[in-house]
This record gives C-alpha cells, sequence and structure tokens, in this order.
C-alpha cells in the first residue's frame, strides 16, 4: 500500500470536478504554457536536443539493464563514504527506518526538500504520528502542506494556486500580516524568513534525489531556492529517499542527464542549484552531516525492470510530459488521484498502485495524442505503455463493455454485416437508443449534440455512381 | 495513377460529402479510384480502448480490401482522415503482431508503406492539380491533428494546399496543434475533460485574429467532436473537412465523372 489514492471517487468524478473549477484550470493553463514554451526556447539552444535525447534514452536503458550492479556500486560507495544505506522494498519499510532515524536522534524538528519519492511512502504523516513536526522548505510544497494539499506538479507543486490565493493562505494559517502584498518578491521573503528558522532548528534534514551516481556515491539534488542545500548542510542528520531507478553509472552520464533535466522542466541550462552530496562531512569540511542514510526505493520497481513496462522507470522527472498534456491542462494534477500526475502519472499509477483497483483506470486519463512522447527528454514511449497499459485493464473488462465491443468486432469484420448496420435507418434507431438509453451515448450527449447520420453512406452513392 | 480509397467508417456513414469531395479531387489529381466496398472500419476503436483480438479481426477485414485493390493494381492507398490512416500505416503491424497473426503483419506493412493521408498524396501531386479558387473568399483556421502532427508527421501539408487556393487564407490561432479532447472512448469516459478540451479550441477560434469564419481539418473524427460541442453551445462556426475546401475550388469544368 502506498500512497494516497482518494478513497471512493472515480477518475470520472475527479476530471469533472476539476474542470468545473475555472480558476484551477487558468493557473494551470498560464503555468504550464509557460514551462512548455521556456522548455522550447531552453532546447533550442542546443546544436542537437534529439541527438542528447537519443543518447539519454540509451544511457538509462544502460543503467537499467546494469541496475543490480550499479546499486551495488553506489551503496558501497555510500558506505565508503561513511553513510548508511536502506534497501526498503516496500513503502513501510522506508517509512520505518526514516522515523526509526528520527527517533534515535530524539528529533522533533524535520525538515525536508521537495521529493516526489517521500510523497510516494506517504513520509510525512508517519513522522508526525512519531511526534515530529516536518516543514516543507520547497516554497511550493510549504504552500500544499499548509493547505493541507498534495502536489499537483512533480516539478511545480503549487501550480494550480495563484499568488492571491497564497497570500490569503499565509494569512490564514502562519498569521502572516491581513496587508502581505501579492507580488511573488513579497510572498517569497516572507516565506523565506519563517523558513530559515526551520533550516536552522532542524535536526534532521530529509531529501529526495534527482540523480545517484554510482562511481562516487554521491546524491544529485537539483533546486532553484537552494533549500536543497540548507537542509542538507544545517542539520546534522541527513537522510536521502531515492527510487532505485535514479541512478547513472558515472559523471559522464550524470551530466548528460542534468543537460536535459533543468531544459525539459523549466528551459533552464542548469537549475539555480546543484547540489552533490557524497558522504558524510569530512574532516576539515565545513558544511554536511554528521550523518547520512541513503533509502533506496524498490516499492514494485524491481518488478517494473523485469517486464514490459521497463522504460518508463527511464523517466527522470523532469515534468515535460505533464507541460504539454492537453489532458493535464484541464484538469491539473489532483484528479490523477495519486502521487504522479499526467502522462508518467497515468503510466506509473496502474503499474506502482497496482494494489488499488481504482488505479487501472489511470491508464485512460489520456487522448493518445503523442504529445507526451515528443516531449519526454529520454523518448519514453508513454503512449505505447498507456495502450498496453489499457490493454491489461480490457483483460478484466466488465461484461457490458466487453459485450459491447464482441458485439462491434463480430458486426465490423464482416462486410455484409457492416453494410446492414450502418443502413442510415438502421443508426438512426441505434443513435435514438444510445443517446437516451446506454451509458455510452448520454455520456457523449454530456454537452454535445450527437453526429446525424447521412441519409446515404458514402458507399450508397459510390454504389450509385460517382 | 490508379488509387484505393479508404474512406473510413466516419466518412462512410456521417460526412459521405467529404468521400464524394476525396473522389473529386483525387480525380482531378489525374488519379483512377476505385472503392472496395468489403471494407469496414480500420480498428482504431477497439485498439484505442484495449481491445486488440477485436481490433484486430475489424481491421484483417479491411486489410484484406485493401490488399486486394493493391493486387489489382493500385499504387496507393488513400485515407481522407489522419487518425486512420495512422492506424494502417503505424499500428496495424504491432496489432497483428500482438494478437499471434504473423501473415496478416507482413500483409500489413505492405500496405502501410502505400497509405497516404489525403493531404500528404494531394500535396505530392500538387502539379497535377488544377488551379484552385474559391468563388466566395474564405478565411479558415486549420485543426492541426495529433495524428498527423505526431504520428505520420505530415504537418505543411494543410497549410500548403489551402494556401495553393485563391481565395482561401488559413489563419494562425493558438493552440491548433492542441487535441481537440476527442480522443476515441476517451470522450465517453471521461466526457466533461473532453468537453472542456473542446471548449478551449473553440474559445481559440473565437479569439483567432484575423478571425476565422471556418474551422477545417483533415480528421473527421475530430472535426465531429469539435462541431458537436460548437452546436450544443449554439456556436454556429462552420466545420469542414479540408477535401471540402479544396473541392469547392475545383474549376466546374475540371469535373471528370
Amino acid at each position: 500500500m502506498t500512497g494516497h489514492l482518494l478513497p471512493g471517487t472515480t477518475l470520472r468524478q475527479r476530471t469533472a470536478g476539476a474542470v468545473a473549477d475555472d480558476r484551477l484550470r487558468t493557473n494551470v493553463a498560464r503555468a504550464v504554457d509557460r514551462f512548455a514554451t521556456h522548455r522550447v526556447e531552453g532546447l533550442g539552444e542546443l546544436d542537437d536536443a534529439d541527438g542528447l535525447r537519443r543518447a539519454a534514452r540509451a544511457a538509462k536503458q544502460q543503467v537499467l539493464a546494469d541496475l543490480p550492479a550499479l546499486l551495488e556500486r553506489f551503496a558501497d560507495n555510500v558506505l565508503a563514504r561513511g553513510g548508511y544505506v536502506c534497501w526498503a522494498p516496500a513503502a513501510e519499510d522506508a517509512r520505518r527506518y526514516i522515523v526509526d532515524v528520527v527517533a534515535r536522534h530524539g528529533a522533533t524538528r524535520v525538515a525536508k526538500s521537495k521529493s516526489m519519492a517521500t510523497e510516494e511512502i506517504d513520509l510525512n504523516p508517519a513522522l508526525e504520528a512519531a511526534g515530529a513536526e516536518v516543514t516543507e522548505t520547497d516554497l511550493g510544497e510549504w504552500i500544499i502542506q499548509l493547505a493541507g494539499e498534495t502536489p499537483s506538479h512533480i516539478i511545480a507543486p503549487a501550480l494550480h494556486r495563484d499568488r492571491h490565493q497564497i497570500k490569503d493562505l499565509f494569512v490564514d494559517t502562519v498569521a502572516a500580516p491581513p496587508d502581505l502584498g501579492t507580488e511573488p518578491t513579497e510572498l517569497v521573503s516572507f516565506a523565506r524568513r519563517r523558513l530559515r528558522e526551520v533550516f536552522l532548528a532542524a535536526e534532521v534534514g530529509i531529501t529526495g534525489a534527482n540523480i545517484a551516481v554510482a562511481e562516487t556515491g554521491s546524491v544529485v539534488l537539483v533546486t532553484n531556492e537552494g533549500n536543497g542545500r540548507l537542509v542538507t548542510a544545517l542539520p546534522r542528520v541527513h537522510i536521502a529517499v531515492l527510487g532505485m531507478e535514479r541512478l547513472a553509472a558515472d559523471w559522464a552520464q550524470a551530466d548528460l542527464l542534468l543537460a536535459l533535466l533543468a531544459r525539459s522542466a523549466t528551459g533552464q541550462r542548469l537549475s539555480s542549484y546543484t547540489n552533490v552530496v557524497t558522504g558524510v562531512r569530512g574532516e576539515g569540511e565545513v558544511d554536511g552531516p554528521d550523518e547520512l542514510h541513503v533509502v533506496i526505493l524498490d516499492n514494485g520497481r524491481s518488478e517494473l525492470l523485469a517486464g514490459e513496462y521497463h522504460e518508463m522507470l527511464g523517466c527522470i522527472r523532469c515534468g515535460a510530459c505533464l507541460n504539454v498534456c492537453p489532458v493535464y491542462r484541464q484538469t491539473g494534477g489532483h484528479a490523477y488521484g495519486w502521487v504522479y500526475p499526467g502522462p508518467m502519472g497515468a503510466v506509473l499509477t496502474p503499474l506502482l498502485a497496482a494494489d488499488q483497483p481504482e488505479a487501472a483506470e489511470l491508464a485512460g486519463a489520456s487522448t493518445l495524442c503523442g504529445a507526451c512522447m515528443d516531449a519526454c527528454p529520454v523518448q519514453i514511449p508513454l503512449q505505447d505503455l498507456l495502450l498496453s497499459l489499457r490493454r491489461r485493464k480490457a483483460e478484466h473488462a466488465g461484461r457490458t463493455e466487453r459485450a459491447a465491443w464482441k458485439a462491434w468486432s463480430t458486426a465490423w469484420s464482416d462486410p455484409r454485416r457492416y453494410r446492414a448496420t450502418t443502413k442510415a435507418a438502421t443508426w438512426t434507431r441505434w443513435a435514438a437508443s444510445l443517446a437516451g438509453r446506454l451509458p455510452v451515448g448520454r455520456d457523449w450527449a454530456q454537452g454535445r449534440t450527437l453526429p446525424r447520420p447521412a441519409g446515404e453512406r458514402f458507399r450508397d452513392r459510390w454504389k450509385a455512381g460517382l | 495513377m490508379d488509387v484505393s480509397l479508404l474512406i473510413t467508417c466516419v466518412v462512410d456513414m456521417v460526412t459521405p460529402d467529404v468521400g464524394e469531395a476525396t473522389v473529386r479531387l483525387l480525380r482531378a489529381a489525374g488519379c483512377e479510384v476505385r472503392v472496395n466496398l468489403d471494407q469496414t472500419c480500420c480498428g482504431q476503436p477497439g485498439w484505442n480502448a484495449g481491445f486488440a483480438e477485436e481490433a484486430a479481426a475489424v481491421a484483417r477485414t479491411t486489410l484484406a480490401a485493401l490488399e486486394a485493390d493493391l493486387d489489382a493494381g493500385a499504387e496507393a492507398v488513400v485515407v481522407p482522415a489522419g487518425s486512420c490512416a495512422t492506424m494502417v500505416r503505424v499500428f496495424w503491424p504491432e496489432l497483428f503482431e500482438l494478437v499471434g497473426d504473423h501473415d496478416a503483419a507482413a500483409r500489413a506493412r505492405r500496405v502501410g508503406e502505400r497509405t497516404r493521408e489525403l493531404s500528404e498524396f494531394l500535396a505530392s501531386r500538387a502539379d497535377h492539380l488544377p488551379p484552385l479558387r474559391l468563388g466566395r473568399p474564405v478565411t479558415v483556421a486549420l485543426h492541426e491533428s495529433c495524428h498527423m502532427l505526431r504520428e505520420l508527421r505530415v504537418v505543411d501539408q494543410p497549410r500548403e494546399l489551402a494556401g495553393a487556393v485563391e481565395g482561401c487564407e488559413a489563419v494562425a490561432w493558438s493552440g491548433s496543434d492542441r487535441c481537440c479532447g476527442f480522443g476515441g472512448t476517451f470522450s465517453v469516459k471521461l466526457p466533461e475533460a473532453s468537453v472542456a478540451m473542446a471548449d478551449e479550441k473553440l474559445r481559440a477560434l473565437a479569439a483567432a485574429s484575423p478571425p476565422a469564419e471556418m474551422l477545417v481539418g483533415c480528421d473527421t473524427s475530430c472535426l465531429l467532436h469539435l462541431q458537436s460541442r460548437a452546436e450544443a453551445t449554439g456556436n454556429d462556426m462552420p466545420v469542414r473537412h479540408l477535401a471540402e475546401v479544396l473541392a469547392a475550388a475545383l474549376p466546374v469544368e475540371g469535373e471528370s465523372e
């Protein structure tokens, strides 16, 4: 059991709710347009962006092929530099380990930098239940923490909220002065003052990992706010949680992925801060933790690695597919219902949250327009994976749905039956009954007129002589 | 040139005018047109919904019809729908391999190599087309459909063809390359999201500057989706297939029956 697939709701209910919220749609569209435009500009600076994407894809595929050995090497190097490694087969293993480390230090104040892996394992409630006060220090993460929400985007977790909503939230939840301005600089400087106190007081810092470099046992953190650096440099204990696929064999591969990550996410050549944590603070070093724990999270990934969906493990979590997705644009991320939204989430949710029956329908959260595949920096065939997941879901389809497709197939795999079923008179009758009674007709008729059958088909005209 | 027409189920049933316009255009471009009436549907609805066996049975029927035309001398298969052309060219081999029908997959590859979306085909024979002129000038907005852009990579041809028509101006508009929200079963599984996507397209269309008088595309399914939404909201923007616009611009004496 992982994450928080909204219980008792369907994908349709969630998307319907989201599209009814005009402010949400406006905020999401404005944000993704900005990201997507910057991405095109950022990649446009490169001589051969597609060549780089091919190289990155090849590198990630190589990493996945060598993953067990690379993980061993990475772990050995973490240990050699004074760190500890936790191999967490499932979310609860990771949670338990982290809660234990925090408890062992008697820590009550934990500072976090943005990490989707910790969202996946639902870490914060576990820490809070154990008596620790957890503060998200990425501005977007802090905003949604204050709002009691989950990230709606993997890079910009609060992108569904505009600055006026954020100001109101600060006033309501953290006693910001009611006359606080709504300019981003004012909001940021308010947040910075508050978060500085958190960094200084925290006993444990928890981060994710954008890339883990096997050859040196390093954890690479990419941020634009510097909070990753503060979370890893100030508290005595640093815990990094990484999905086990986030490996790069060496720095050449890490460099290749970094070159694409920031450009694909925000269009930047490099994010403002690229922080490398290699082992604990050494003798004579000013910064760094006394104690470093690296939690390597499996949580279903080994199973993926062995099967037809292994390419999804190449995902570098840049968010480019979300930013170009016409469905995400209308719904934002919460409608997807679990941790990961957008096209990558539509693929990952049925795979990583497979224990939750509602997860399978996420494969339907796409029109298969292909924009995600064109944007993916590591060329993951997202559309093909979605189609495959739909086939997997179809195997468990209900009797009505199965019967409908069977009937269609039987009728239209025979020219005579096709002719009989497409006669205008027949079809008009069908259309009327479809609109009224069958769910498919009712659902189409939600805000759309039914296409009218032509009086005579093209084939009738052709036979009559064109 | 001898061509076989994959008319598509939607054009057959709902927009036969598009089929008729396609035939006139192909003839005007110097083609002999054959239509094998044993064709049914390309199978895309079932394929996209995850029902591969069911889709393969339908696709096999249409494959046999198109193959028979190629065997009888047709040099190309022309499809007035980007997504059906994609189904044939890109997904048929995959579909047949998936259901274990390697023979059909091999035959599908042969048919796929000869299959062209209509605007792609016409653009390649533009020098055979007579001068195109519309009696009443019209400003059109082109909807660029997903499969044409991102699977077939047929990007410029519709605009080039529209641009070659005297009296037809294609305006640029925001989001012209964004999905209309149809997506086959997506439109009935998540109708609210689907309609919201259509609405954004229609809003962008209304904001086009200079304003467009007509929405034009190369995929009847996208066009029907947008039209259905437009009608339901009292938006009377005319929606036409590119074939209809081009055929209306053919010289009257150029019509050969």
